[in-house]
Formats: structure tokens, sequence, C-alpha cells
């Protein structure tokens, strides 16, 4: 036990700074202009804490890898008052990324419905923001846009943890 | 005929022949490095039955809508060698005997095939519906040459609320439907509980939520988009099926990929594995309610991942493997780096691992929960690391190398005792022997090109690869069409394979067992669901 709390010390606090935002090409741009958008709607209405509930809605799960990402030591979400939540009824915000599978269209409609409002949809990754490699097809309705209103959306395949933070920062507006 | 040896490959071929099922052996250059064996369609099932009795693993099928009609694959595996059974469906006949009677692992990928292509197997133990929810009609199938890739259907898609699950009856037996939507980052699936207090009685997976038409929408493509969209079956391991891929379309136009290329593919795919290993660990410790060991566990990974960037251009190494090499490379300075990277992580796996064993409460939970016995990992065909915590001892690395793996000392680690705290162990001990591995491969790193030049294959040829992933083996079958555009894409997940061991290894745990119960296995959704 000794050992544990030992580590613990010699680890110490690893939590980077965010670094200014920085709207070097077009995506970060597209980010900055809707969140700072966002920003007065989110600062009245949600009091800059942020509930997400997290949706795969047919993803390869190179999204996921990095929303699990903002939960490491690194970056530390929840400092910023912002927390993922198990069910859509605790929820501010959907982070659906996609593409949004056929198989996952209802799934998707109904935690849209269960969400309390006022809501924000933030579609997360290229195929989550327009289909991406797998596009529209039988299987596939593309963009999360085709099947749900969205409010915000972080592109890259799959957008790193900083980008994923600044584009919810922006949101809630802390940045 | 050719000459036949008097190993398994050879003992088989004679029980066929002793058995009646009429077989054709093509020549050992069609298909490298699978052997390939055309039976009649009324020999499917015996087929099956001889192989299993033979002790060969079952690991896979597809189906093809070729111009001369549709064709059936089986591949099976026994000391290293692969062999495709291939099977022609006369004209106006559509179905064959069923091979699930004789393998567990050909139950799902049977009805997928049902589904998509409309062949009946005769005797399946258990004929439902498997991908198919509510996307597209019964009597439609989007994998035959005549289906357009948008589909006919324009409404919104309808819940799939009629699938027949398994019921239990009887007094205070209660059922637990979880999903597709999960209480945390995860992928959707479905998981439907049958329980008598807190006991899971019985498991069945609802799978097919992530169904995005990836075989049907690789039609057409050329070797690069291909390429991309095999680094999206699933997003953790990018880079094991972009290799797969990249090696059958290799095959399939008779290049190889220059050495250096080949290891420095290695590289990358022992990193895919250091990165998901790393964070396979502090998820279990996170389902136990562990949280030191997933903050410390994730902050390796994180720092690996960066390392990814920083070397390779990618956190994750999407899109690094391309049609003939790698689109990446390895300076002096990189090397270095890596190579300190490597040694500091085994200083903090050395202290990490000498609190977490020291750990009782950990131990409390990890031990004996979520059990395969070895004999039923075996009847599964398990493969990776559930199959190796439960004595199967595959590798593709080992068994049948391929470059660089042939020229490495490949260390393959084991477990039998066949619980979560197996499958934690093996991982740290693979993780252990990924190090050594990567070392191996800075050291011996050939000079030379980063990509062979592509010749365009006939249409018609095709290719066959099995790379060992970070979840086990990976199978890819791809065929040419005319002018380089791939005709057929066939990737399969290791978790097509293992999910069946998930129901298995459930029962008779509680269900608050199950989150680490499913982490230790850790299938892929999307890998599956394709």
């Amino acid at each position: 036990m000794l050992r544990l709390y030992f580590k613990i010390f010699k680890t110490g606090m690893l939590t980077e700074k965010l670094p200014k935002a920085k709207p070097a090409h077009e995506a970060d741009q597209a980010v900055e202009q809707i969140g700072h958008a966002l920003k007065t709607v989110v600062d009245r209405r949600f009091r800059g804490s942020l509930a997400i509930r997290q949706v795969d809605a047919g993803s390869c799960n190179g999204c996921e890898l990095e929303i699990h990402a903002l939960n490491n030591v690194y970056y530390d979400i929840e400092r910023f008052g912002v927390h993922f939540v198990a069910s859509p009824r605790h929820a501010d915000v959907l982070m659906v990324t996609g593409p949004v599978s056929r198989h996952m269209e209802a799934a998707l409609r109904h935690t849209y419905e269960a969400t309390a409002d006022p809501k924000w949809v933030v579609a997360v990754g290229d195929c989550g923001v327009c289909g991406g490699e797998f596009g529209v097809s039988y299987a596939s309705c593309g963009a999360v846009g085709n099947v749900i209103p969205v409010d915000l959306t972080i592109p890259g395949c799959p957008p790193t943890p900083q980008a994923l933070l600044q584009g919810l920062l922006s949101l809630c507006g802390r940045s | 005929m050719t000459t036949r040896g008097i190993d398994g490959f050879g003992l088989l071929c004679e029980k066929f022949e002793s058995q009646g099922v009429a077989t054709r052996l093509y020549h050992p250059d069609q298909i490298p490095p699978a052997r390939l064996l055309e039976i009649n369609p009324a020999g499917w099932g015996k087929a099956a039955e001889t192989a299993q009795l033979q002790q060969w693993r079952w690991c896979g099928v597809w189906a093809e809508d070729l111009e001369a009609g549709l064709t059936v694959n089986a591949c099976l595996e026994h000391q290293g060698i692969y062999l495709i059974l291939r099977t022609h469906l006369p004209d106006g006949q559509n179905s064959l005997p069923s091979q699930a009677p004789h393998y567990w692992a050909a139950d799902r990928p049977e009805r997928n095939i049902q589904d998509m292509f409309g062949i009946r197997f005769e005797d399946h133990p258990d004929p439902k519906r498997w991908v198919r929810h509510q996307a597209w009609p019964e009597d439609v199938y989007p994998l035959r040459r005549d289906f357009p890739v948008a589909g006919r259907q324009t409404e919104p898609t309808p819940p799939d609320s009629t699938y027949p699950f398994l019921k239990a009856h009887g007094a205070s037996v209660y059922e637990i439907p979880v999903g597709p939507v999960h209480a945390g980052i995860i992928e959707p699936g479905h998981f439907r509980f049958q329980a008598i207090g807190e006991t899971v009685l019985h498991l069945e997976e609802r799978l097919g939520y992530v169904h995005k038409g990836v075989e049907k929408i690789a039609e057409g493509r050329d070797p690069s988009s291909l390429a991309r969209l095999a680094g999206r079956v699933s997003g953790d391991t990018t880079v094991g099926h972009a290799w797969a891929a990249c090696l059958a379309m290799e095959r399939a136009a008779g290049i190889e990929a220059p050495p250096r290329a080949a290891f420095l593919r290695g590289i990358l795919a022992e990193r895919e594995r250091v990165i998901n290993h790393l964070w396979d660990l502090g998820a279990l410790c996170n389902d136990v309610g562990f949280a030191f060991g997933y903050y410390q566990f994730g902050r390796l990974r994180e720092l690996w991942v960066r390392e990814n960037q920083a070397c390779f251009g990618h956190r994750l190494l999407m899109d690094r493997i391309v049609p003939g090499g790698v689109a990446c490379d390895l300076t002096p300075d990189t090397a270095k780096r890596m190579r300190q990277a490597i040694v500091a992580l085994r200083k903090e796996l050395d202290e990490l691992i000498t609190i977490l064993d020291g750990n009782s409460s950990l131990e409390d939970r990890f031990l004996g929960a979520g059990f395969l016995s070895p004999e039923l990992a075996s009847a599964l065909g398990a493969v990776g690391f559930v199959g190796r915590a439960s004595g199967q001892s595959f590798d593709v690395r080992k068994d049948v190398p391929y470059p660089p793996y042939q020229q490495l000392k490949v260390r393959v680690p084991m477990e039998d005792q066949g619980d979560v705290s197996s499958r934690f162990w093996v991982r740290h001990k693979e993780l252990r022997a990924c190090l050594r591995l990567l070392e191996q491969m800075l050291d011996g790193m050939p000079a030379g090109e980063l990509v062979a030049p592509w010749l365009i294959p006939d249409a018609d040829s095709e290719g066959f690869a099995a790379v060992e992933g970070w979840r086990g083996e990976i199978l890819c079958f791809v065929r040419f069409g005319t002018d380089n555009t791939i005709g057929r894409y066939w990737p399969r997940d290791p978790s097509v394979i293992n999910w069946p061991a998930l129901e298995k290894l459930t029962l008779g745990n509680i269900v608050p067992d199950f989150p680490v119960c499913n982490k230790s296995v850790n299938a892929s959704y999307s890998g599956h669901d394709l």
C-alpha cells in the first residue's frame, strides 16, 4: 500500500494547461466561429457546467479512443466542469460519432428525444461531420446531421483530444 | 492432383477421399500461403465434420457473387497451414449444408452470409437472422451484384424490435436488456441477460448495430482507397486491418513490400499492441473500481500515443500502411527516442505490476471471474489473448510467420487458468514480449526502399492474408476486378470468433461482474459488424 501512495506522490500532477486556441486551418476556424456563437447561450443556460452523453452511432471506435483520452490525467476534462454521464436524461450535450448506421438510426433518435431540452448535439469526427470514409449507403445514413439537428461539428479522423477540448470549451464558454 | 505429404493437410485430403467428399486441389501458388481445395456443394457439411475430427480450427467463411454464380469459401487452420475450402453453387441453387453443427464458430458467420447473400444453410442449429436488422427486407441481399450500394429504402429505418431472443421461464427468472446505447463511451450492441438474483443464467448477444456496409462500399475502390477503408474497419486495429488488406492485395498483384517497409509495419503493429494492451490493463482496473491502475496505465498509453504522433505523424497510426509498403520512415533520432521510451516503459511496468500484484482487492475481483476452460476455448476456436489465456497457443506471427516476423524471435506468452486474471496477466506478458520485438526490429532495421512499385493485377486475381493484430488473428481475402479495382474485400476481425466466448464465460457470474468480463475479452463491435 505504501508503494501505491509513493507512486502517486512520485507521479505528481501531470495535467496540462490548454494551449491557446490557434485557428491554424479552416476546420479550426469553423469550430471557433460556431463555438463563439454558442458560448454566450451556454454560459447563461448551463452556468458553465456541461454534462455529456456520448453516443457511438456507427463509428469505427477511433473517435471513442480519443474521447476516452479526454479523461486521462493529461487532459482531465472534468477540471472544466465537463463530465460524461451514463444517461441521456442527465445530459446537456449529446456527443455523437458516426457515420450513423441505419441500424442505429432509431436508437439515436430515441436518445435525442430522451435528452431534456435545452440540449446541444456535437457531431464528432469526419464520419459524424460528413460521412467520412463510409458516406451514405444502404447501411449508413452518413453525417449525424442527416438524422438529428447538429449544433457543433468537430472534424478529424479522429479529432485529437486537444481538438475535442477546444471544440467543447468554446461550447461551454470557458476558453 | 499434386503430391501430398503425410502432414496434417495430406491426412485431411485422404480422409476427404475416404469420406467421399469430392475435391480438387489447386496449385499451392493459387492463393499463398493458404492451400485451396474445391469441394462439391453436397460435401460441404461432411468436409467440416471430417476436418473437425482431424482437429482443424475453423477460422471463417465468406461468399462471393461471381459471374459464374455464387461461391462459398471456408477457411480452416491446423499446425500452421491455412486451408481454404471452396464450393460453387450450381445455377438456381441457393442452399448448402451447414458447417455450424460441427463448428460453433460457424454459427453467426453463416447466418451473416444468409442475410447478405441469401444462401440458406441446411441443418443450421439456429438459422435466425444475424446482421440484418430493419435496414433492408428479408428477401433482399446487399452483397449480391444486382443490389445498389445506395440501397432501396428511403424511409427512416425502424428499430429492430422483433428479434427472437431465447427466453428463460420459471419462478424468479428475470430479464435485463442492455443497449444498444451503453452507459459509457463504448460501441453499441445489445446484451440480453436472463438472471436469477444476481447470477447470470443465460446471455445472448445481439450485434450488427454498427453495420456500415464495409464489404459493399469496398467494391470498385482502388488499392490505396481500400487500404484507407481497411484502416477504419476497427479504429483501434487500424494498423492490423490495413496491413492484412495490403498484404492480401500485394499477394494478388504478385509484389512484396521492401524489407525496410516490412520492419516498419512490424514496428507499427507492435506499437498498436502496446497502446491497446496498456489501455486494456487500465480499463480492467477501472471496471473493478481500482482508479489508481486506470489512471496510471492511461498515462502510459497517452505517452506512447504521443510518441506515435511525434515519430509517425498520427496518434493512432492511421493510414501509415499503404499498398506496397509504408508511408512513414524512421530516422536515427526517432529510433533513439523509441528505445528510450521502451526502457522507460519497462521501468514503469516493473513498479506498477509490483503494486498491482500485491493488491488483494484486485485479485479478489479478477481471480476466477469469467472462466473459459481450455476445452471450451479450443471448441470455440478462440484466438488472440482470449485463446492464449485459456491455453490456446496459436499466434500467426509464430505459427504462420510473415515478414518481418520470419527474421525475429517471437515469444508467445501463455496462461491456462482461463479467467479474467489470466487475460489480464497474459496481456501484461504480451506487452513485455512486444517491447523485446520492438528492440529486435530497431536493431535489425534494414536500409532501402519504403514502397514497392505497384503492379496492376489481372482481373480475378485473388489474395489471402493472415496477420496477428493486437486482438489476435486477422484474416483478409481480396479479389480484384478489372482496371485495378477491388471486386471483393472480406476482412475477418478476431472478434468474430471471440464474441461467442463472452456469452459462455459470463454464465454463472454475477451481473455486476459482466463489465469486467466483457472488458477482459474486449471484442470489437465495428470489426464484427462491418
